[in-house]
């Protein structure tokens, strides 16, 4: 057969899923970051998709039809045999904005990598995630030879509610990511701790 | 399809001389990051070929075949649910049924081979068959109509996952 192995009555363990995604600004190192913890080298993925409506079954009309390639990052990070969590990284344009819907969905939460010499990139996602009620960290990847600020300031800055976590860190490092998602991940734990308060810790 | 829509298709919405302004301002490819450098797998990708993998097409031309041909111009699943990119393709052991692919396309053959290995994320899939994520979910709607393969159903939504999960995360990623 064309399957090409003899019986595999094998049982596969059916891990839980989860997803943690990455945004921010042009060049700011969502790619560098999903790296630095993915046991897999980041796979890109694309979507093709038509901006003028997404059943597009008929092909009448094809002249408006305006077909666009999204690449996509991710990575994996199998914490045990029955939990991996992927990464995402969101596509970087602001027109592909309704892709971060599906994303969105079901995500444990978000990091939004900042880069200090060009905060205002960061605004839409943070804005983005506000809204939602996505849970999500600020890392400020602190690049070689760009200036460093206080944690305070980026924050004013970022006009960051009290309760989101501002973290420094460096793409690069996979311990410093690894700091990074745990913050995300502690921030969704007291977000889903008051919101079942009645379930004692 | 007409020779205008392949036309379309092929060359893109601006014309014919211009490559796909998605992969040149996309983030992946423009960017100076270390994985800016590797070259994405296959031949649609962008530049021209490369010494490692000469192809007689032009890489602006697009794929071979068209992706949504394998899934014979379907767009959406069979499946009653939209699958999510983390959902995981898991074989059922009827895929192991001799006999069981001859109405099978081979990607369909090949979504069921690397399952087999490892059940794999609808994500993963795409990216390793360098197939659209909108055609893969088709292919996979099939097999789970035909009993083939289940899919798992990551964590609704609405209900974020629970709490002794999320301590599981952390422990997880600090034991790294």
């Amino acid at each position: 057969m064309a399957f090409g192995r003899s019986s595999r009555k094998k049982q596969y363990v059916e891990p839980v899923t989860l997803k943690i995604l990455v945004a921010g600004g042009f060049g700011v190192g969502k790619t560098t970051l999903v790296g630095a913890v993915s046991e897999i080298r980041p796979l890109r993925t694309e979507e093709i998709l038509s901006e003028a409506g997404r059943p597009v079954d008929d092909l009448h009309g094809v002249e408006a039809k305006k077909t666009t390639t999204v690449a996509m990052d991710f990575g994996r990070i199998t914490l045990r045999e029955d939990l991996v969590l992927y990464l995402f990284g969101t596509p970087g344009q602001d027109r592909f904005w309704f892709l971060w819907d599906e994303l969105a969905q079901g995500a444990l939460g978000a990091v939004v990598l900042a880069d200090t010499r060009r905060l205002e990139d960061s605004f839409a996602a943070i804005d983005y995630f506000e809204r939602r009620g996505i849970p999500f960290t600020v890392a400020v990847n602190c690049f070689e030879g760009a200036q460093r600020f206080p944690a305070e300031s980026v924050r004013g800055a970022l006009d960051l509610d009290p309760e989101v976590e501002l973290v420094m860190c460096d793409a690069r490092d996979r311990e410093s990511v690894k700091n990074v998602l745990v913050a995300v991940v502690q921030h969704a734990l007291v977000l889903a701790d008051q919101s079942h308060s009645t379930v004692a810790p | 399809m007409s020779d205008a829509a392949e036309r379309n298709q092929l060359n893109g919405p601006d014309g014919p001389s211009r490559p796909d302004e998605s992969y040149g301002s996309s983030e992946p490819y423009g960017s100076n990051e270390p994985y800016a450098a590797y070259e994405p797998y296959g031949a649609k990708q962008d530049g021209p070929t490369t010494p490692d993998h000469p192809h007689w097409f032009d890489d602006e031309a697009g794929p071979v075949v068209r992706p949504y041909a394998m899934t014979r111009g379907r767009t959406s699943a069979a499946t009653r649910h939209r699958l999510d990119l983390i959902a995981l393709v898991v074989p059922e052991p009827a895929a192991d049924d001799p006999g069981r692919d001859q109405t099978l396309s081979p990607e369909h053959v090949e979504i069921v081979e690397r399952c087999f290995e490892q059940p794999q994320s609808i994500a993963e899939l795409a990216a390793g068959l360098d197939l659209p994520v909108g055609v893969v979910r088709v292919l996979v709607g099939d097999l789970v109509e035909d009993e083939l393969v289940h899919v798992t159903r990551p964590v609704p939504p609405a209900e974020l996952p629970d709490v002794s999960i999320l301590r599981e995360v952390i422990n997880g990623l600090r034991a790294l």
